[in-house]
């Protein structure tokens, strides 16, 4: 931590917090339970890292290791820094004398497509963690697994946010909500997986808080985010295509309104109701659809889809118990705005713990 | 004045205030046209909120991304009006446009490129050698842009000849019989920038080699395309021009720029080497940024209008690919309106993201 360069990566910095002494005793003290029961890896994990999400690895890794596995940790072929760094930074520790017998247990490497390397690693794995969507899962899925091996698939999802705009608005550290919602989504490019698309507004003040809440996020993305000319021209390709969408389905009007902005940094597209295949017209970089939500049950929908995976808010927990409970097949995770990139070992539905161990049942 | 009457103009002769009033006059016409008639489009039209009252000129007019023409039909005719479907000349598994042409779309396109390309050939036809191979055009309901390109052309041939074989190699007998046939007129030579380096200037290169050379110097050689492929060989434009002089005695070469969806109104190279826009067409630099209009000199996506599309709303069009605008009514060349340089493409966006592959709809 103390080094230089390491401070120009946050999500370098982000993993060395979580990784700190401090919060892997209390992961232990909320996963390792003293039943009488022995509790061991399951052998070895053979993680395939996604390829734009430089520090994934490391948190796979640390899952992993915690859980008292060999590791095979196939790191993203994409040549980023903050893989040199964190890899590194674990060869020093390796090489002092007292860390050597963990070695076996660390292994990194790094290949092109292969399906023939695939199929090796494949063969001799406990657990398979893959991350990368669903096509990369559907390309791992060619090399077999021996038959009690488990996996853990990381799919294709989205997420939403839910804003009660009264409880916003009377906030009053509005700068740092949207230093917040900015690392929920700008940071990864708001094309990771818990990256809020949709943003559903509550309450009655709803118009008040809207202007506030972007007015403050575009002061932001201004100074930090790294605007690329194309991505103007992929919005506004998509709010045309949500338009058309729209008006197939639903002849009434208004339909959906593109909303007025400064600039492209931001765009956000108001949708009258959420129809089906709204997340397949989905962009990234600062693309959101707007939705005046009456009741918090006009959401059962969106969130009736394996593919919902993270519900970000502001306001008060409770006004989603109802939706929580309606019988949704979507939606693994509910935090509040600010925490949706926060890596835990339950983690997309998962419980990694769970997966990465076996159990010695002891009567 | 009616379309007909505009048709009649010379294609460079008005200055920018006239050129203004006609373009908003008929542009505002087209899209109140392609609003009644094309329900995509006027869905486009409500979520962007346009109001034809606010329009002071066809700069205000909005503009569809050019790719929504890969993604969706537009057609503002029946069905049965269809008498020709072009398409972009794509790669194997990308996604290419279907532009649909009605009778009277069709022969404006046809009758407006004549007015532009007369203005730098003369009226007269010529002897005319296609720098391709006589394949691309052999499937009439289908037609590329590679294939359009050709066709279109061809009316200014009188006798045509295709230089290359179905192999893309030189065929030097039809070429030497041809050349000695019209050995005292000027001859049209049409192809496309990387297939004019790639299988004829090299070509004749080799040939030079073995002591076969051609004269061209009475040659008149409008090409296009693009130059994406030539920066890759590290291709000037004013070295393609030099060595093709040296190569054969060429000497009138003009570079075109244009594009399946605004057939018709391309924008020709003049002698000082700028791209014009004729009365019939325009082009508008857009600051990526927020879509305003750039200043002269300063970088921007080009916008194109276009006078011609009745049959489907590409009447105004944001390309992905940047220009500069250099000056308007005062090129050396006497040609008044707008004169301009093509820069290149918009560059993919480098979007982080836990999904490995994305967005592989626009790609």
């Amino acid at each position: 931590m103390a080094e230089c360069e390491t401070k120009q990566y946050p999500d370098v910095v982000t993993f060395a917090f979580w990784i700190r002494k401090a919060s892997t005793l209390k992961l232990k003290e909320r996963f390792y339970k003293e039943d009488g029961n022995i509790c061991l890896g399951r052998g070895m994990a053979f993680h395939i890292a996604p390829s734009n999400v430089p520090v994934n690895f490391a948190y796979s890794l640390a899952a992993g290791l915690l859980t008292g596995n060999v590791n095979i940790v196939r790191v993203s072929s994409k040549d980023f820094r903050q893989v040199d760094i964190i890899s590194q930074a674990i060869g020093r520790v390796l090489n002092k004398n007292e860390y050597r017998v963990l070695k076996p247990y660390i292994n990194l490497v790094r290949y092109s497509r292969d399906k023939g390397i695939n199929d090796y690693f494949s063969s001799i794995a406990d657990t398979r963690i893959i991350w990368g969507g669903d096509n990369t899962v559907a390309e791992i899925r060619q090399s077999p697994l021996p038959t009690r091996s488990v996996e853990i698939p990381f799919a294709d999802r989205y997420s939403i946010a839910v804003i009660d705009s009264n409880v916003y608005l009377n906030m009053s550290d509005k700068l740092r909500i949207a230093k917040d919602f900015y690392n929920d989504t700008f940071l990864s490019d708001q094309n990771a997986c818990t990256s809020p698309r949709l943003v559903a507004w509550l309450g009655s003040r709803k118009d008040q808080a809207k202007e506030e809440f972007w007015a403050n996020l575009h002061e932001l993305v201004e100074k930090e985010y790294n605007y690329q000319s194309i991505m103007g021209v992929n919005k506004l390709s998509s709010s045309c295509l949500v338009a058309v969408a729209y008006a197939a389905v639903a002849s009434e009007q208004p339909g959906v309104l593109i909303q007025h902005m400064a600039d492209n940094r931001i765009v956000r597209v108001k949708i009258p109701k959420i129809i089906d295949g709204l997340m397949d017209l989905k962009n990234n970089s600062g693309y959101f659809f707007e939705y005046d939500c009456n009741d918090i049950l006009e959401l059962k929908d969106i969130c009736n889809d394996k593919r919902c995976q993270t519900l970000a808010y502001i306001g008060d927990r409770k006004m989603l118990v109802r939706l929580l409970q309606s019988g949704i097949c979507g939606i693994d995770r509910v935090v509040p705005i600010g925490k949706t990139m926060d890596f835990d070992l339950i983690w997309d539905g998962f419980n990694l713990y769970e997966r990465l161990t076996r159990i010695v049942s002891v009567g | 004045m009616t379309y007909d009457d505009i048709i009649s103009l010379l294609p460079y002769s008005l200055k920018r205030e006239e050129k203004e009033q006609l373009l908003t006059e008929r542009l505002m016409t087209l899209t109140e046209h392609h609003r009644q008639k094309c329900p995509e489009y006027r869905a486009i039209l409500n979520a962007m909120q346009y109001n034809m009252d606010r329009v002071q000129s066809y700069r205000d007019i909005p503009f569809l991304p050019v790719r929504l023409f890969k993604e969706l039909s537009l057609k503002s005719v029946p069905q049965e009006d269809i008498v020709k479907t072009m398409t972009s000349s794509g790669t194997s598994g990308q996604a290419v446009s279907r532009i649909y042409l009605d009778r009277t779309t069709s022969a404006n396109q046809q009758k407006i490129m004549v007015k532009i390309v007369s203005d730098f050939t003369g009226s007269s036809r010529m002897p005319m050698i296609i720098l391709d191979c006589p394949s691309v055009v052999k499937d009439r309901r289908m037609f590329s842009a590679r294939g359009a390109g050709i066709l279109g052309f061809s009316i200014f041939g009188a006798k045509k000849i295709y230089a290359l074989d179905d192999d893309m190699k030189l065929d030097v007998k039809i070429l030497a019989d041809f050349l000695e046939r019209y050995k005292d007129q000027n001859i049209l030579l049409f192809g496309f920038t990387f297939m004019v380096w790639q299988h004829f200037y090299k070509e004749l290169m080799r040939l030079k080699g073995e002591g076969i050379s051609f004269d061209l110097s009475r040659g008149i050689l409008i090409h296009g395309g693009g130059w994406k492929k030539l920066i890759s060989e590290a291709v000037s434009q004013e070295e393609f021009h030099g060595r093709l002089k040296d190569a054969c005695g060429l000497e009138r070469i003009h570079d075109y720029y244009g594009m399946v969806e605004q057939t018709g109104c391309i924008y020709m190279q003049c002698e000082c080497g700028h791209l014009h826009a004729s009365i019939f067409s325009d082009v508008i630099m857009r600051r990526p940024l927020d879509f305003s209009e750039c200043d002269v000199g300063e970088k921007g996506i080009i916008q194109v209008v276009s006078t011609i599309p009745e049959s489907y709303p590409g009447h105004s069009l944001l390309t992905e690919d940047e220009g500069v605008l250099l000056g308007e009514d005062d090129c050396p060349c006497g040609r008044k309106g707008k004169y301009f340089q093509v820069v290149g493409r918009l560059k993919d966006a480098e979007i982080r993201g836990c999904s490995d592959t994305y967005a592989a709809k626009f790609q």
